[in-house]
């Protein structure tokens, strides 16, 4: 089933990562982000992967909601993990035909798998302990400075956390529609192509009438609660830095230096 | 004067929607709604109630017609806010009308659009959420919900801006049973304990029976209004507008209709077993 | 009579061997009959949605079999689509399912997928709309320019085209007004009267199950609770209200005067039928 995805859910919770300001949080996911890419050996990959370690335990959400969100990016892992192993150079370790396994090749697929499953780790982390009203608050202000450039920095804001909500809604509404037409016998797991792509419209059209209507009706019910566009707005979860928040940036601070001072200090293997 | 003061309003959906134009969905209708009191709007799909009650909070604007609320004329575009403060308007699918992906911060976009104290907002949404019992779900996200739930918590959000009345557009009718039972007794526990002004537009008369009063919309009219006990003795008149009765009021009637006495007409079951019972001895 | 549809041992777990495991239908074995109006009662989530769906193969039984004219519906699983073509279900809101440029076209889809053409098809499309209440007028409009009630109607008639053996409607009357369910059930009505086939419905509405089921499947917790003629079903008033269905109001009312001692019988549905129960014992005014 198409619902069954776990990957950008939000889990309620109390630990001291849910509790850190959502601006600082994508600062520092963006910070971790360019070290993971930045760590070119072993020591320092290392440090990137025992930080990453070391949050996911500090959100107190268990192992696994995060291994789900992994098993939908396992294929890619591998593939581009094998694709690496073989493409290295220098002297091969083992050779059959064209294909060979070097060192390099070893080291590079390491790398990129270890990279990218920090990288998923790390945006579960996000997303799981930010609610996604949170996240679009905090990318509204983030983005404050470009309401100088006439950029609707809260329209876009508005809309995203939107479409945040209605994704688990129209991914079920999909699910009705495509049992809805397989019961009037519409063939989707067989066929060439161009019939697969044909076998689409009967889903397509009504989800899009379904969520042309929604949209009018969503439209409707903020008005009735007083929406009138971003001015003047409060916010309940007013958010503000902290100590909190003061040493998780000292925190992250240290891991890049750490990240840095290996990359200084031993030789680059990839 | 009343709360809410409807004079001889006239509405029709111009070209757009209608392919025959000026054919009103609201013809001439005048009508009172008190303060504190529970309403209920009854009436076949299409008999122009929907549209009423997009009047009552400024939705929509009459053709021509007042509309007062607490004073106001909806049509002064300046007191446009201030109605719909006043007057909250939940809609019929639960689903289209949660804007956020968790239930209290769903709660909290009204207060939030008014500009209200943070400080408050976190009160106003958790009393808001006690008083329609899903404080405990607060944290949930709303597709997770049901569809009694989803609109309970569709009702905390105008409750959070602390309207005088609400005004409901069918809640009930995309609900299961149990999702229509806990609607309507929070409805009426609202209507009770806090004195909220209610105006139930609804097709289900076995809800329009636990109303103060009861208003009776056939084909963009009002056919009669009363007392539940005054509208629904009329089983003759509601009948022949294929309108449903309570089966316990039904019954009386006929039996009336056989040749036996019967005083008054009864609409709930204790009622009618008492009215069989003295009949019988 | 024979039997059209036999369920043996049916059960299905959602999400098996993962840690959402969620038992949906335990253990179900009925057998329903050509011809039979049958009326399937219980809460949401009682599991009722999930076993209908496994009655034309939209989901497969993790357990158990669905037996259609005797034979497994999944022995051949790539053939599952023409169980579909016998069985033929109505979803709940079916008007959303609608997609197509023209009322006729849209109801003419599952026939076309069955492989109906020419004469045959036309036919068959022309009485699905009447028995539906489409008008011949409006067969040649955009479904999207219809009422709300009219494209529940074409959805409904869609269904019907395609033929099938065994009409399944989940919820049809769902958010209609008095009159507009009155309508659609007197059509079904008629459509099972004239048709001969098999009708399921599943309703919330205890009031127009009591009307139309010659019987009643009630699901509850996953666990089918009972199975029998209407009367016999609503004389359990109080296996119903435990499990938190609601009878009709004029059923609670006779239960009340038996229990009071007076002498009326058990399980009336109606009305009509309390009327001559009633006027017999009655004094009449001038008698």
């Amino acid at each position: 089933m198409v619902r069954d995805v776990s990957f950008g859910q939000y889990f309620p919770g109390g630990s001291i990562i849910h509790k850190l300001d959502p601006r600082g949080k994508i600062l520092m996911f963006i910070a971790y982000i360019v070290i993971i890419f930045c760590a070119f050996n072993y020591a320092a990959l290392a440090v990137t992967t025992a930080f990453i370690a070391f949050v996911l335990v500090l959100t107190r959400i268990p192992f696994k909601f995060y291994l789900k969100s992994l098993k939908v990016i396992i294929f890619i892992v591998i593939f581009t993990s094998v694709l690496n192993l073989f493409y290295g150079t220098g002297e091969p370790l083992w050779q059959w035909g064209i294909l060979k396994i070097t060192w390099d090749g070893i080291n590079r697929a390491v790398f990129v798998s270890v990279r990218i499953t920090c990288l998923i780790i790390a945006s579960s982390c996000l997303t799981f302990t930010t609610s996604p009203t949170e996240l679009t608050d905090a990318i509204e202000r983030l983005m404050k400075p470009l309401k100088a450039i006439h950029f609707p920095v809260h329209e876009v804001a508005m809309m995203m956390s939107l479409a945040l909500r209605f994704i688990p809604t129209l991914l079920e509404e999909t699910d009705k529609i495509m049992s809805a037409q397989k019961a009037r016998g519409a063939n989707m797991d067989s066929g060439n192509i161009i019939n697969r792509v044909k076998a689409l419209v009967p889903i397509l059209i009504p989800l899009f009438v379904s969520a042309f209507r929604r949209a009018y009706d969503i439209a409707t019910a903020m008005e009735c609660r007083c929406y009138r566009g971003g001015a003047g707005r409060t916010r309940m979860k007013s958010i503000h830095m902290g100590a909190r928040d003061a040493v998780s940036f000292i925190v992250t601070a240290l891991i890049i230096a750490g990240v840095i001072v290996c990359n200084i200090l031993i030789r680059a293997v990839v | 004067m009343a709360f809410i003061t409807i004079k001889n309003l006239c509405f029709s959906y111009a070209e757009e929607t209608d392919p025959q134009p000026h054919i009103n969905a609201v013809d001439d209708v005048s009508l009172e709604i008190n303060e504190g009191e529970f309403a209920a709007v009854i009436g076949h799909n299409g008999c122009g109630k929907s549209t009423l009650a997009k009047h009552l909070n400024a939705m929509l604007l009459p053709d021509s017609g007042k509309v007062y609320v607490d004073g106001d004329d909806t049509a002064d575009e300046e007191k446009t806010w201030d109605i719909r403060e006043k007057v909250g308007l939940v809609l019929q699918n639960p689903d289209n009308q949660l804007v956020a992906s968790i239930v209290e911060e769903d709660v909290a976009f009204g207060p939030e659009n008014l500009g209200v104290d943070p400080k408050e907002i976190r009160q106003r949404v958790d009393s808001a959420l006690k008083a329609v019992d899903m404080y405990e779900y607060r944290m949930h996200a709303p597709d997770k919900l049901s569809g009694g739930q989803k609109q309970r918590v569709a009702i905390a959000g105008i409750l959070a801006i602390q309207p005088k009345c609400i005004v409901l557009d069918e809640p009930t009718a995309m609900l299961d049973p149990s999702g229509r039972n806990e609607v309507m007794s929070t409805l009426l526990k609202l209507n009770k304990e806090k004195g909220i002004t209610i105006v139930l537009i609804t097709h289900y008369m076995d809800e329009a029976v636990l109303a103060d009063r009861v208003v009776v919309m056939d084909s963009a009219g009002v056919l009669t209004e009363g007392t539940p006990g005054e509208v629904f003795s009329q089983v003759e008149l509601l009948k022949k507008h294929r309108l449903d009765v309570p089966q316990a009021a039904e019954l009386a009637h006929r039996l009336r209709g056989c040749g036996v006495k019967i005083n008054h007409i009864p609409l709930t079951r204790e009622d009618c077993v008492k009215m069989l019972e003295e009949a019988m001895k | 009579m024979s039997c059209i549809l036999e369920l043996k041992n049916l059960g299905f777990t959602y999400g098996k061997d993962t840690p959402f495991e969620k038992r949906a239908v335990n253990n179900v074995n009925l057998k329903i009959n050509k011809g039979e109006f049958i009326g399937i009662i219980g809460h949401t989530g009682s599991g009722k949605s999930t076993l209908v769906q496994m009655l034309n193969g939209l989901i497969r039984p993790t357990d158990g079999q669905v037996l259609l004219d005797g034979s497994d519906i999944w022995k051949e699983p790539k053939k599952i689509r023409n169980v579909r073509f016998r069985v033929g279900m109505v979803f709940q809101y079916p008007e959303y399912q609608l997609f197509e440029e023209t009322v006729y076209k849209d109801i003419a889809f599952g026939a076309v997928n069955k492989g109906m053409t020419g004469d045959e098809l036309d036919k068959a499309v022309r009485k699905a709309a009447e028995f539906a209440g489409v008008k011949e007028s409006q067969l040649e409009k955009s479904p999207f320019d219809l009422s709300g009630g009219e494209k529940r109607r074409a959805a409904i008639a869609g269904v019907i085209a395609m033929e099938p053996d065994v009409l399944v409607l989940d919820e049809p009357t769902a958010g209609l007004d008095p009159m507009g369910r009155e309508i659609l059930l007197s059509q079904i009505v008629n459509y099972h009267k004239t048709r001969g086939n098999t009708v399921i419905l599943v309703s919330h509405t205890m009031e127009d199950i009591a009307r139309v089921a010659d019987k009643i499947i009630v699901m509850s917790k996953s666990e089918l609770v009972a199975f029998d003629e209407t009367k016999n079903i609503f004389a359990q008033g109080d296996m119903l209200s435990k499990i938190g269905l609601q009878v009709p109001q004029i059923t609670k009312i006779m239960q009340d005067l038996k229990q009071k001692g007076f002498d009326v019988p058990d399980g009336v549905l109606t009305v009509d039928e309390a009327l001559s129960v009633l006027s017999p014992l009655l004094k009449k005014e001038g008698a």
